[in-house]
């Protein structure tokens, strides 16, 4: 059990080892590779998200694209990444034909306030991206106890 | 072995769309959190989740550390026949978990 | 930069505060039950959807394992299960978790509904106590709790419970800690404004176990209740502690008629 003053005494431990948060720059190197360098389109994804964050260890996040999940047309690829975590990668997902719907919902890790950018692959190779900003607030009181 | 939720129908009619919610509990350690003390614990995560659906791939996901704890996945299946689904998380540390649910399908 | 942090929290809170009167929710010349508000008016629609859609509960994971572990007689037990007495958790527990904490004859003193889980352990299964905060424990908790989800907290009336609320209703008003703060301060007083961007709820214990974002995990009102001390810089009593008990009993009497949520979902 951590008493009060060996907490007070690893205050600034803790503070010494927060992670470096990734940058923008970061974000588009780790985006031309997932993508191989394709043109980027904006359109087709919808991402439905809160913009005020409660807490930012467990925000909902649907992403839709627009398709008819056909076998000749159809989304292969689903992709958040993030710009201020401390990596910029948050999910990849692979979708087929027998997805029926072009829909994907989770729940993702954030940090701080940021812009969140979701990327889209359909069937004939083309890459298509969305961005939204959101806000995140923090639990207002230093816990210190982990359990 | 970690609980795991599947919620989904367990009939549908061919051709239907259908949702299905998948649930597991794993703390999602990311790698960057500071332990007592002080120094980052071990990171420790979910790192791919796949379901398939009469042996075919569905949908398959590449987790990162920016996922949730208790990770939630929620994706859709277009039905054709009855038959098993199954649903497989792996990751750090040699985690392997799988689920399996039965699908009737009737017109 | 969470000390300078601490010191501008306190800076707002006790400039912002009225002096040391409390308005007691839960005492005769209280609120109306109608006026009390959960916490989960205070949280965001996805949270509240978190909450309410029991497919994307993630404490719900905790609830199955309650489920199995109310059906599986412990290994070093005596063969026994919840089931052995209780049967279907649905009617045997329905209501149970709205009174508690209750005096109990056999313990000779005021308990908690983990405190009876463990009581039945060791007494009826002969099989080791739960540890605190234990992820079993909590899954226990939560699978009871929600057979009485809907139902309004109805703490018993007999005399060592009230004592023990009383006593409860006390610490909740005495201020605490380097930051020199009592429950009262923000919870009856400062409730809806804002501390930090999150709002300030009424704090009642309406929902627990909870699922806190914050913990990324399913945990007991006791540990909240350690939360908010260790966030005012104050001394955290241990587990299982007579002031935590206490505390518990005012916050049932301060909630009483408010209908339980549990497993609820908070930030």
């Amino acid at each position: 059990m951590t008493t009060r003053r060996q907490l007070i005494a690893a205050l600034p431990l803790l503070a010494l080892v927060r992670p470096a948060a990734a940058t923008p720059e970061e974000q588009k190197a780790a985006i031309a590779t997932y993508t191989n360098n394709a043109k980027i389109q904006r359109g087709k994804i919808t991402i439905d998200i809160a913009q005020l964050i409660d807490n930012g260890n467990a925000v909902p996040i649907t992403i839709r694209v627009d398709s008819p999940m056909t076998e000749q047309s159809h989304v292969t690829d689903i992709a958040i990444f993030n710009e201020k975590n401390p990596l910029p990668d948050v999910v990849r997902f692979k979708l087929t034909p027998l997805a029926g719907k072009p829909e994907i919902s989770t729940r993702i890790r954030l940090a701080t306030s940021q812009t969140l950018t979701a990327l889209a692959r359909t069937s004939d190779g083309q890459w298509w991206q969305q961005t939204v900003d959101v806000i995140v607030a923090l639990a207002a009181c230093v816990e210190g106890e982990a359990i | 072995m970690a609980s795991a939720l599947i919620h989904m129908p367990s009939t549908a009619k061919p051709g239907e769309i259908i949702e299905v919610r998948a649930l597991i509990a794993h703390t999602m350690e990311t790698g960057f959190r500071p332990g007592p003390d002080g120094k980052p614990l071990p990171r420790d995560i979910i790192r791919k989740f796949e379901c398939r659906y009469n042996g075919k791939t569905v949908i398959s996901a590449e987790l990162h550390p920016a996922m949730s704890a208790n990770p939630y996945i929620a994706f859709y299946i277009k039905v054709t026949t009855s038959g098993p689904l199954e649903f497989t998380w792996t990751g750090d540390h040699g985690f392997a978990q799988t689920e399996q649910k039965q699908l009737l399908v009737q017109p | 930069m969470k000390t300078q942090f601490a010191f501008l929290l306190a800076l707002i809170i006790t400039h912002a505060a009225s002096a040391d009167s409390v308005r007691p929710y839960g005492s005769d010349t209280g609120l109306p039950v109608s006026e009390r508000k959960s916490g989960t008016e205070y949280m965001s629609p996805a949270t509240q959807q978190m909450q309410r859609d029991d497919t994307q509960n993630p404490a719900m994971l905790w609830v199955a394992n309650g489920e199995v572990l109310w059906r599986t007689a412990p290994l070093e037990g005596n063969g026994k299960s919840c089931v052995t007495c209780h049967t279907d958790a649905k009617t045997s527990m329905r209501g149970a978790a709205t009174k508690f904490p209750r005096f109990s004859k056999s313990a000779g003193k005021v308990i908690t509904l983990s405190d009876q889980i463990n009581q039945c352990r060791t007494g009826a299964l002969q099989a080791a106590a739960l540890k605190a905060e234990s992820a079993d424990l909590l899954a226990l908790e939560a699978y009871i709790a929600l057979q009485s989800r809907g139902l309004p907290l109805t703490p018993p009336g007999d005399e060592q419970t009230k004592q023990a609320a009383e006593r409860g209703q006390k610490l909740f008003t005495t201020r605490i800690g380097q930051l020199n703060l009592s429950c009262a301060q923000c919870h009856d007083n400062n409730a809806g404004k804002r501390l930090a961007g999150a709002p300030i709820p009424q704090g009642h214990a309406n929902a627990y176990p909870i699922y806190r974002l914050e913990w990324q995990g399913v945990g007991s009102l006791q540990r909240r209740l350690r939360n908010c001390m260790s966030g005012v810089r104050a001394e955290v009593p241990p587990y299982g502690a007579p002031d935590l008990v206490d505390l518990e009993a005012y916050l049932a009497l301060r909630a009483q008629g408010m209908p339980l949520e549990t497993p609820g979902v908070r930030p």
